[in-house]
């Protein structure tokens, strides 16, 4: 930031201040931090509990009083996750993350271009379908996936969770982008097209940069979609060289009943890098989760 | 010179998308049709039965019961999330520190998965080593021995619960940024009338919510109707089928009693409703306006 701007604004700010400071703590003001308050021990002592569970060995957590820290906290617990194969389960979960994001995000942005472009009634209609598409609950097609899914001989593998996924994260990516490319100019495409750039260079070269803030919104919805996705894993698949986290969590879940606090680090582990780019990209994050529902 | 005319290169734009969509999506949801009329495992020979699933699943009762469970769930969920979030997201758009830090925390819940918060509110909630029970035993509240998940009757408020604390959050922040678009001219104008905080917020705040009142309330019901991941976890329908939403049931009669035709009827159902649903969100929310655009390129 110049100079001037920043004296402007701490003169902007010497403005608001006096303002600021006659602020009275109201009745109300007190009844909503108390609201807020209750909210954050709601929210955040489950959270806790999970921390704190997760350091604790087996024996502290069934003597031990559960709402307090652990006496003697542990890693082992973290140190099974690891033993119990998680890393593996962490690897086939990003597989299925990443390419489905690739090519969700590639596919919706190509076609995003060609509906914005495009005066064709087949075009208009495909994306007519696909907003029909945004309502259909991947529950009602579950059963035919699956069935799909084994005649094309892809039980049982990645590529059998990644491609359905492709297919249902599609309809929101497309919609959002279809609005974030008509926002370019049309001069921009007309100049391009002067120069005699093809479709696929203007797409390269002037679409794809353009609507990079949206790209990585609609990225990242993706991405946590497919991350904690349940269902496809649980349907698709039933061999543990295949799982991902949340179905390999309730597996681990269903052998090891009692043993808690191994299973608490599980789910932490298994949140770890959504809860570490909340950490370092947290508005990113939030962005892309509110994609589409709210500006 | 690029006009606005297919070429190839548009074609092949167009093809992934399309084929991915049509053959992952658009296809099974009418093979979901089709099926429903069937007598089939899933392996051996299908026979077709016509309208036998329809029939059946009405006369035995479950599907209604299903049904009407996922109808209850949809309003608890309804009740428990909107009002709250609404003072939620009132309370965060405010521009106090202490609010932008309590909602860092309040956004963490929507980090996990739902299987995720299912298995750790079970052990929150277990009877004999659980957060909630030894706390009230602690403090003399009953006898700590509450089996929240155990007991017919609470199960499905408990699980509505569950979902409403993971979401709330989600949906506060929709109020959030809609509180944030209200003109201060507005409150402005109303404190010059006189008016105070409680009257500013039912004569300006609430009204000009409305259509993120009405988004919330769509995601809510539209989410909720096919709600599975946390119940499957959670309490797998049970105890008894008291839990058994339609989604749950779809999937333990396809996937469990191999009964294709009886979980495709419940998925035509499950469709049938999303779209109806999805009726009410091209009408209110706004997506139509887009469409409207489109006519004018």
């Amino acid at each position: 930031m110049t100079e001037m701007g920043t004296q402007t604004a701490s003169v902007q700010r010497a403005k608001v201040r006096p303002n600021k400071r006659k602020r009275k703590v109201t009745g109300y003001g007190i009844a909503f931090t108390t609201f807020g308050t209750i909210w954050l021990i709601i929210a955040g002592y489950p959270l806790l509990y999970m921390v704190m569970t997760s350091f604790r060995t087996q024996n502290g957590y069934l003597i031990g009083k559960p709402w307090l820290p652990p006496s003697h906290p542990t890693l082992s617990n973290y140190a099974q996750v690891l033993q119990a194969g998680f890393f593996h389960y962490f690897l086939n979960s990003a597989i299925v993350s990443v390419c489905s994001v690739v090519l969700i995000v590639v596919f919706a942005l190509l076609l995003a271009y060609v509906i914005v472009r495009s005066h064709s009634r087949t075009v208009r209609t495909v994306f007519n379908v696909f907003l029909v598409g945004l309502a259909l609950p991947i529950q009602a097609a579950i059963i035919p996936v699956y069935i799909l899914i084994n005649k094309f001989g892809l039980y049982d593998t990645l590529i059998g969770m990644i491609l359905p996924m492709v297919a249902f994260g599609l309809p929101l990516s497309l919609l959002i982008l279809v609005n974030f490319v008509r926002d370019i100019p049309n001069e921009l495409y007309e100049s391009m097209g002067l120069e005699g750039a093809t479709d696929f260079q203007i797409v390269l070269h002037l679409v794809a940069p353009l609507s990079m803030p949206a790209l990585v919104s609609v990225g990242i919805y993706e991405f946590i979609q497919s991350w904690n996705n349940f269902l496809f894993p649980l349907v698709l698949t039933q061999s543990q060289s295949v799982q991902t986290l949340p179905l390999a969590i309730v597996q681990f879940q269903g052998q090891h009943t009692i043993d808690v606090p191994v299973t608490m680090a599980v789910v932490l582990f298994s949140a770890l890098p959504l809860i570490l780019a909340y950490i370092f990209a947290g508005k990113y994050l939030r962005r892309g989760m509110l994609v589409g529902f709210g500006k | 010179m690029l006009g606005s005319r297919m070429n190839w290169q548009r074609w092949v734009m167009m093809l992934p998308a399309a084929l991915f969509f049509g053959v992952f999506a658009l296809v099974p949801m009418l093979v979901a049709v089709y099926y429903s009329g069937l007598n089939w495992d899933g392996v051996s020979k299908a026979t077709w039965v016509g309208f036998y699933n329809w029939t059946h699943a009405f006369d035995d009762g479950q599907a209604l019961h299903s049904l009407w469970l996922t109808i209850e769930l949809m309003v608890l969920c309804w009740l428990l999330q909107n009002p709250l979030s609404l003072v939620l997201g009132v309370f965060m758009a405010g521009k106090q520190r202490h609010r932008v830090v309590y909602g860092v925390v309040y956004f963490i819940p929507l980090l996990f998965s739902a299987v995720a918060i299912g298995i750790t509110w079970s052990y929150i909630l277990d009877p004999e080593f659980g957060l909630i029970d030894t706390l009230l035993q602690a403090v003399g509240i009953g006898n700590g021995t509450e089996n929240w998940l155990g007991n017919p009757h609470l199960a499905m408020l408990v699980v509505a619960c569950i979902i409403a604390w993971q979401f709330i959050p989600f949906n506060s922040l929709l109020y959030q940024s809609g509180v944030k678009q209200i003109p201060a001219s507005l409150y402005e104008a109303a404190m010059l009338d006189g008016a105070g905080p409680l009257k500013a917020f039912f004569h300006i705040t609430l009204p000009q919510l409305k259509y993120t009142i009405i988004t919330t309330t769509v995601l809510i019901l539209t989410g909720t109707l096919t709600y599975f991941d946390l119940i499957y976890v959670v309490t797998n329908g049970g105890p008894g089928d008291s839990t058994e939403v339609l989604a749950m049931d779809m999937y333990k009669e396809a996937f469990t009693n191999l009964n294709i035709g009886a979980g495709s009827v419940i998925a035509v159902i499950l469709a049938a409703a999303g779209l109806l649903l999805s009726i009410l969100i091209l009408k209110f929310t706004g997506f139509n306006k887009m469409e409207s655009q489109m006519e004018g390129t």
